[in-house]
């Protein structure tokens, strides 16, 4: 096969791999700063994909255009989720943590089933078939797009957490609980802006990656798992390294689709959690374990 | 009398901060040693070190002649030394007893006699009563008993106590002085304590080894220890001489 | 021995699990063919239960992925049949070989750097995902198209290869099931059982008590995954017909844990009261939904959501707790009893 083929898939999965990235920056958040383990990621971001879709359906909005309004409405209900139900979890034991998350996700997943059926739903904006020729390279427009959306919003997550005096105090509080509490920082109420600035990035995401991909219910769970993944190949705790992570797997998912059958490729982002786990657990970017 | 327990030019750093500095002092079999110091001057992380839940930068810890550092934890209490830990650790859904048992199937394999001798060292530690108490249910003072006799069911040749006397009253202290001491007479049981507690120390260590900014000022007798400036002008105060 | 395992359990205890036994035992001659079903399935998810218990309940560690050894020894046992005519009494040693094999491999990933709960879930899932995709291309069963085993006329009993009537399937899970808990029993009360509670109140506790935390916890999964094969056995002898995409799925991880959450995780009797209660509301629920025309695909799963969710939030130990208060089965005190 030519070169410009392998390069064309490589891209492609690149920018889908950005995508991703920006999911996995929300369980990153999540999990860096409030420390649950969010196991209704992936359905959250269903829950997006479908908010886009029908916004799409009924009154022909474009997902990009409407990537903010639903990164909100995610926001709203990872903050007030966090707030009620999760916050006195943060005490509770491990797998007590999972276990409601995943109650969540069950409900998320099997709700969205009895909503919108099993077919498949997507997205056809006026671009959908669209492509770039850059140079001998051929991208998908909705691929392009998608991508630099999730770019943008990456950047505008760390310099949130780099600069603003809002985001500094989250970082206080993943750094240290007490701490924080000492200084008089309300923790309870920055955990609730975190998880729904992690549930924001899953909208945002959710909201793009309708251009690339059909969404079904089932897909909740894949992404859950994908999510984690990634978090755990970038490195437990590391931002940029879920982004990292995210255009790794996203290559992965591309190249294997291409050498091998299309529906083995998650099989090959196991592959690389296997080989992480064995002979650097900590992730790419994340610190030593003890 | 040849040392139990030998710490050499033991050095610890946490990112630049030199936790540990240069610390050796040997422990003689059958003592009570006692290691004081204000709080930061590296006495938990010297346990830890010693405990093999950390490793040293510079430096060897030896037991019974052998070395023991870089050993991981489970090895370290199989050699014989067992632990408490600052923070208390009991198991809390299990009973009192079966707490101990656990410490005891070490080296008592079938659960019946471990039980037995669990009740032994429950008997010696005022906790028989209580024996069927689930142990997360148990006040502060009980359950820092109930943490001495989990350890000393392991059978040890060395106990590490780290500020097993904070928060008790003077009454639960002298009580806890008197079963240390009864322990260390009795079975020859060497003894090395963290504490803060000066009536404790001064009443039951036979040695005192003194850290300030993780370096050792000062070693010996408790009487020479204490009356010697920089560890009165460090931790102890005027008033305490 | 028997004397051993039976010191310090209550006497009205035993006089209730005879009780209880002698219905279960009983129940075919009293029971309808629906009623039968019904009473298999929970004791298959009783018995499986049982199994994950021993790596959550008394180990700690959170398995999401169990499926993965049901699936495995099912596929075995089943290939072995309809390859080799090799019957499925036959084929369990290999089934449970297989399994525990993965099991170790996950384990070792997992358990060797003492990392968190999470590591290990996820590894849980995703293997049994992986295994679930390569099944799908694994021709030699069937792949995607699934696995059949050839159904005979169900008027004979055959213990041998396991077709017959369900009355002989029920007396076989309900012997796996007693004996799975007369194991879990034996298994709490011994050095292994001590140390694996140990290891899932507080790890770093335990390994200062001389407990190699690594070796008990690789133990507990080779036991756990062990265990669970002989599910897949029965699963596939009958049921007849396997497909990854339905053997390998997560839901069914899920369903496997529900019943011991629900009953009560690290107890004995956890898991079987929670297979009965939860299959029990189950089937009722599915009558009530075919009754009001709402039998939607997923409204039963959102049900298991919502009880899931239930319990976790306000019975968090489980039922089977108050429960036992109740009986006075308990062995420990509080001050306040």
């Amino acid at each position: 096969m030519p070169a410009d083929i392998y390069l064309n898939v490589a891209i492609s999965g690149l920018l889908t791999g950005l995508v991703y990235g920006l999911m996995a920056l929300g369980l990153s958040v999540i999990f860096g700063v409030v420390r649950v383990v969010n196991f209704a990621h992936g359905e959250m971001m269903t829950i997006a994909m479908y908010l886009a879709v029908v916004l799409f359906a009924h009154f022909g909005l474009d997902p990009l255009v409407m990537m903010l309004p639903i990164a909100a409405v995610l926001f709203g209900v990872g903050y007030v989720l966090q707030l009620t139900v999760i916050n006195p979890f943060i005490s509770r034991p491990e797998h007590s943590q999972f276990m409601l998350m995943v109650a969540m996700a069950i409900i998320i997943v099997n709700s969205l089933l009895m909503i919108f059926g099993p077919d498949a739903q997507s997205v056809q904006v006026s671009y959908s078939f669209d492509s770039f020729a850059i140079g001998r390279l051929i991208v998908d427009a909705t691929k392009l797009y998608a991508g630099l959306a999730a770019i943008l919003v990456a950047a505008a997550l760390f310099a949130f957490f780099k600069f603003a005096p809002l985001g500094k105090a989250i970082r206080a509080c993943a750094d240290n609980y007490t701490g924080a509490l000492v200084v008089g920082l309300d923790v309870k109420r920055l955990y609730a802006l975190s998880f729904g600035l992690g549930a924001a990035c899953v909208g945002a995401a959710g909201a793009i990656i309708v251009l690339i991909v059909d969404v079904t219910p089932p897909l909740g769970p894949a992404y859950t798992l994908l999510a984690f993944v990634i978090v755990i190949v970038g490195g437990l705790g590391s931002m940029p390294g879920a982004l990292l992570g995210g255009v790794l797997i996203g290559l992965t998912e591309a190249m294997a689709g291409l050498f091998f059958t299309p529906s083995a490729k998650s099989m090959f982002a196991f592959a690389i959690l296997v080989l992480v786990l064995l002979f650097r657990p900590q992730g790419i970017m994340g610190k030593r374990l003890t | 009398m040849p040392a139990l327990l030998e710490v050499m030019n033991v050095s610890k750093n946490f990112s630049g901060l030199r936790a540990v500095a240069d610390v050796s002092f040997a422990v003689p079999e059958g003592s009570i040693f006692a290691v004081i110091g204000p709080n930061g001057a590296g006495k938990t992380t010297l346990f830890n070190l010693i405990a093999g839940l950390l490793a040293p930068d510079e430096g060897s810890i030896a037991f019974v002649g052998a070395r023991i550092d870089r050993l991981p934890p489970d090895e370290v209490c199989r050699r014989g030394i067992g632990r408490t830990f600052q923070i208390v650790r009991p198991f809390p859904t299990l009973s009192v007893e079966d707490n101990v048992a656990v410490g005891a199937l070490l080296h008592h394999p079938n659960p019946e006699s471990a039980m037995r001798r669990a009740h032994q060292v429950l008997l010696r530690l005022d906790l028989f009563e209580k024996r069927r108490h689930l142990a997360g249910a148990l006040t502060l003072p009980d359950r820092k008993r109930l943490e001495v006799a989990r350890a000393l069911a392991t059978e040890p040749k060395l106990l590490l106590l780290d500020e097993v006397m904070a928060g008790l009253r003077p009454t639960e202290t002298d009580r806890m002085v008197d079963i240390l001491k009864k322990l260390n007479a009795e079975s020859g049981l060497t003894i090395l304590l963290i504490e803060h507690v000066m009536r404790a120390v001064m009443s039951v260590a036979t040695r005192v080894l003194v850290l300030h900014h993780g370096a050792a000022i000062a070693e010996g007798t408790p009487e020479t220890v204490v009356r010697k400036p920089a560890v009165v002008q460090s931790y102890l105060g005027a008033e305490a001489v | 021995m028997i004397a051993r395992l039976l010191h310090g359990v209550p006497r009205h205890a035993l006089v209730l699990l005879a009780v209880v036994l002698a219905i279960l035992v009983a129940a075919p001659v009293f029971a309808n063919d629906y009623l039968l079903t019904v009473l298999i399935i929970i004791l298959y998810f009783a018995y499986i239960g049982q199994a994950w218990n021993i790596l959550m309940g008394f180990a700690g560690q959170l398995s999401l992925g169990h499926a993965l050894y049901v699936g495995l020894g099912a596929y075995t046992t089943a290939a072995l049949y309809v390859h080799f005519g090799i019957g499925p009494w036959l084929g369990m040693p290999v089934a449970i070989l297989i399994s525990v094999a993965c099991g170790a491999v996950i384990g070792f990933l997992a358990f060797r750097f003492g990392v968190g709960g999470v590591y290990f879930a996820i590894l849980t899932i995703a293997f049994c995902e992986f295994t679930r995709i390569g099944f799908d291309h694994f021709d030699w069963v069937g792949g995607s198209s699934g696995l059949f085993l050839p159904v005979a006329n169900y008027t004979r009993n055959d213990l041998l290869n396991l077709r017959g009537q369900p009355v002989m399937f029920y007396y076989v899970i309900l012997a796996l099931t007693a004996g799975a808990f007369v194991m879990c029993h034996a298994l709490l009360r011994s050095r292994v059982g001590y140390y694996w509670q140990a290891i899932r109140e507080d790890e770093l506790a335990a390994r200062s008590l001389g407990i190699n935390t690594f070796r008990y916890k690789m133990i507990a999964i080779i036991i756990s995954s062990g265990m669970t094969a002989p599910a897949g056995v029965f699963y596939a002898f009958y049921y007849n017909n396997l497909f990854p995409e339905q053997t390998f799925f997560i839901l069914r991880s899920i369903e496997i844990i529900l019943g011991p959450i629900i009953g009560g995780i690290g107890t004995l009797f956890g898991p079987v009261i929670g297979a009965f209660l939860l299959t029990g509301l189950s089937e009722a629920l599915q009558e009530l939904l075919t009754a009001y025309g709402l039998d939607t695909p997923g409204a039963k799963r959102v049900f298991y959501g919502v009880c899931l969710l239930f319990v976790v939030m306000v019975l968090p130990h489980g039922i089977w707790p108050p429960i036992a208060r109740l009986l006075r089965l308990g062995r420990r005190e509080t001050p306040e009893a």
